[in-house]
């Protein structure tokens, strides 16, 4: 039997197989240059991005929970004019599409660091970040309500010629209507979930355990929620959409992928073992060989039928 | 690569109550490591606990191909470290971050460890044995027995100084009041400490009263262990010195200057 095809289309993004990694958790790159092979990758999301440089939380900003961890960075990011100058030649080094994470204080802000990286070369779309839960403003304020989540997609569409992403929140009542609002916005595609809002306690100090009090849970605790997310946006919107949320191994990206995504990111996974990303791939390989499968994309949204 | 998936454990021993040293068979890592680097180990394939745990390199033994590392059981990570066999392996990612900076020929170098902060310490001992600075140790722990591998560090024949917190051993009191009298007497122009961050905070001003240049070995909670997550950051002055800056534990350090970190 030939090689299985791994090739998934993305808003017109042709990536050469669906093992993505989650924005956060993979910085821009070359942080696991020395772990990982990037061209192997089907796409690289890099660290969110915002107009100015951001210091982030204060520390203590993330703590073990059971099968998880919560975190809440806070956006630390250089700016997108640092992104482009010093880190994205690297990246362009890589057969491997770059997608930039965004993220902002103001519709105004979401639209200039559209524009900034839509003359760029190297960057093949991007990824809307209107679900972060560590930051007061560009967060959740967009994502939770869906006529302002559409506002943003309108806005960022209207900015640039590149694909756009919507990453949408786990927090909202109802995330099949929030991806309706964005679909309807004009959105190419959903990334979903980003992390669940919670927070620990440090009973020793009796005081929250995060310097931010509250933050994002990520990890295997939350995947369950994560596919039942994908599994409901798929029936609310034709959109292609990218899975994730405690993925760890091919089992968990083949949870996903049947559930309705096109393509999966890895995060979380990345820091208990950072070759993580490679044993999902050749695992959704193998598993498409097993089982005389020769192409990934039958198994999308196969649970549905 | 920085990453060993199966690093076979050679031995393990306890050296004090709940303290424990864990020797691997690690070539590559023995090769490269460099006092104050660390390696990021995972210590169960498991889910619980999710994250590795970073512990200074505390020893290499090159022509054997070994590591050591020194830890204090203080959590559940800890526990299942210890319980690990002769024959087990562990996965293990390093030799990662930055380390000490080795002192000038001449400078006289003197090394301040709190309780298990000795761990990076002893490997920045072994190193400077092969060098001709003269080397001051000032080992402090709350009560004797907590006082770890005096009779190693003697063995490479630094001048060690001892405190107490009890006084059950050496001076009593804080090792940092060791340290104000060696400042004072001009008998370190190069300072390296790691412990407690008290400690490594009275450090930092009495090494800015003295004008003598030092560094400290800090710890944080972790996540990736290579720049990538942004968790493990400690607040530090900016470049211009006008601000401050978040900079990452494990790839910008563990070991900081000491006048870059605000406290």
């Amino acid at each position: 039997m030939n090689k299985p095809n791994l090739t998934v289309d993305i808003a017109g993004l042709r990536l050469k197989n669906p093992v993505l990694t989650a924005s956060g958790t993979f910085g821009f790159g070359s942080e696991y240059a020395p772990f990982v092979d990037l061209n192997r990758l089907g796409g690289i999301v890099v660290k969110g991005l915002t107009l100015e440089p951001r210091l982030g939380n204060p520390p203590p900003r993330m703590v073990e929970t059971p099968a998880g961890i919560l975190n809440s960075i806070g956006l630390q990011n250089p700016g997108v004019d640092c992104f482009l100058a010093e880190h994205l030649p690297f990246l362009r080094q890589f057969a491997t599409p770059v997608i930039a994470n965004i993220a902002g204080n103001s519709l105004q802000e979401y639209v200039a660091v559209a524009e900034k990286l839509t003359g760029a070369s190297g960057i093949a779309a991007l990824e809307v970040n209107i679900s972060c839960p560590n930051v007061k403003r560009g967060g959740l304020q967009f994502g939770a309500d869906p006529s302002a989540a559409a506002q943003v997609t309108r806005a960022v569409k209207k900015a640039t010629t590149l694909p756009v992403i919507v990453k949408l929140s786990p927090n909202v009542t109802s995330i099949g209507e929030v991806a309706r609002a964005v679909a309807e916005a004009g959105a190419d595609a959903l990334s979903l979930i980003n992390t669940l809002a919670g927070m620990t306690i440090d009973i020793r100090r009796r005081r929250p355990a995060l310097g931010n009090i509250t933050g994002g849970l990520s990890g295997p605790a939350i995947r369950p929620v994560a596919v039942r997310a994908v599994w409901e946006v798929y029936q609310a919107v034709k959109l292609p959409i990218i899975g994730m949320g405690g993925i760890v191994c091919a089992a968990d990206a083949l949870e996903f992928i049947m559930a309705g995504a096109r393509a999966v990111a890895v995060g979380t996974a990345n820091f208990l073992n950072p070759g993580a990303t490679m044993e999902i791939l050749s695992g959704i390989e193998r598993f498409l060989e097993e089982n005389e499968i020769g192409d990934i994309n039958e198994l999308v949204g196969i649970a549905h039928e | 690569m920085k990453h060993f998936p199966a690093v076979e454990v050679i031995r393990q021993e306890m050296v004090a109550p709940d303290c424990y040293r864990l020797h691997l068979f690690a070539p590559e890592i023995s090769a490269s490591a460099k006092p104050g680097q660390f390696l990021h180990i995972r210590i169960t394939p498991g889910l619980e606990p999710l994250l590795r745990r970073p512990f200074s390199v505390h020893a290499a033994d090159r022509q054997k191909g070994e590591v050591a590392v020194l830890y204090r059981v203080v959590g559940r990570g800890t526990r299942l470290l210890a319980e690990k066999k002769k024959g087990e392996t562990l996965d293990v990612m390093g030799p990662l971050g930055r380390g000490f900076t080795l002192p000038a020929p001449g400078q006289k170098a003197a090394l301040v460890a709190g309780g298990i902060g000795i761990a990076p310490l002893f490997f920045l001992l072994q190193t400077l044995a092969g060098l001709k600075n003269s080397v001051h140790v000032l080992l402090g722990a709350r009560v004797a027995k907590e006082l770890l591998l005096i009779r190693e560090i003697g063995a490479y024949k630094p001048s060690l100084m001892v405190a107490t917190d009890d006084g059950s051993r050496g001076r009593r009191g804080p090792v940092t009041e060791l340290l104000r009298e060696l400042l004072a007497e001009r008998k370190a122009d190069r300072v390296y400490a790691c412990g407690p961050t008290a400690m490594l905070k009275t450090v930092a001003a009495l090494l800015q009263k003295h004008g003598v240049d030092g560094e400290l070995s800090l710890e944080e909670r972790m996540g990736c262990g290579v720049g990538a997550c942004l968790s493990c950051v400690c607040k530090t002055s900016s470049k211009d010195g006008t601000s401050f800056a978040y900079r990452r534990v494990c790839l910008e350090g563990p070991v900081f200057p000491a006048r870059d970190v605000i406290w």
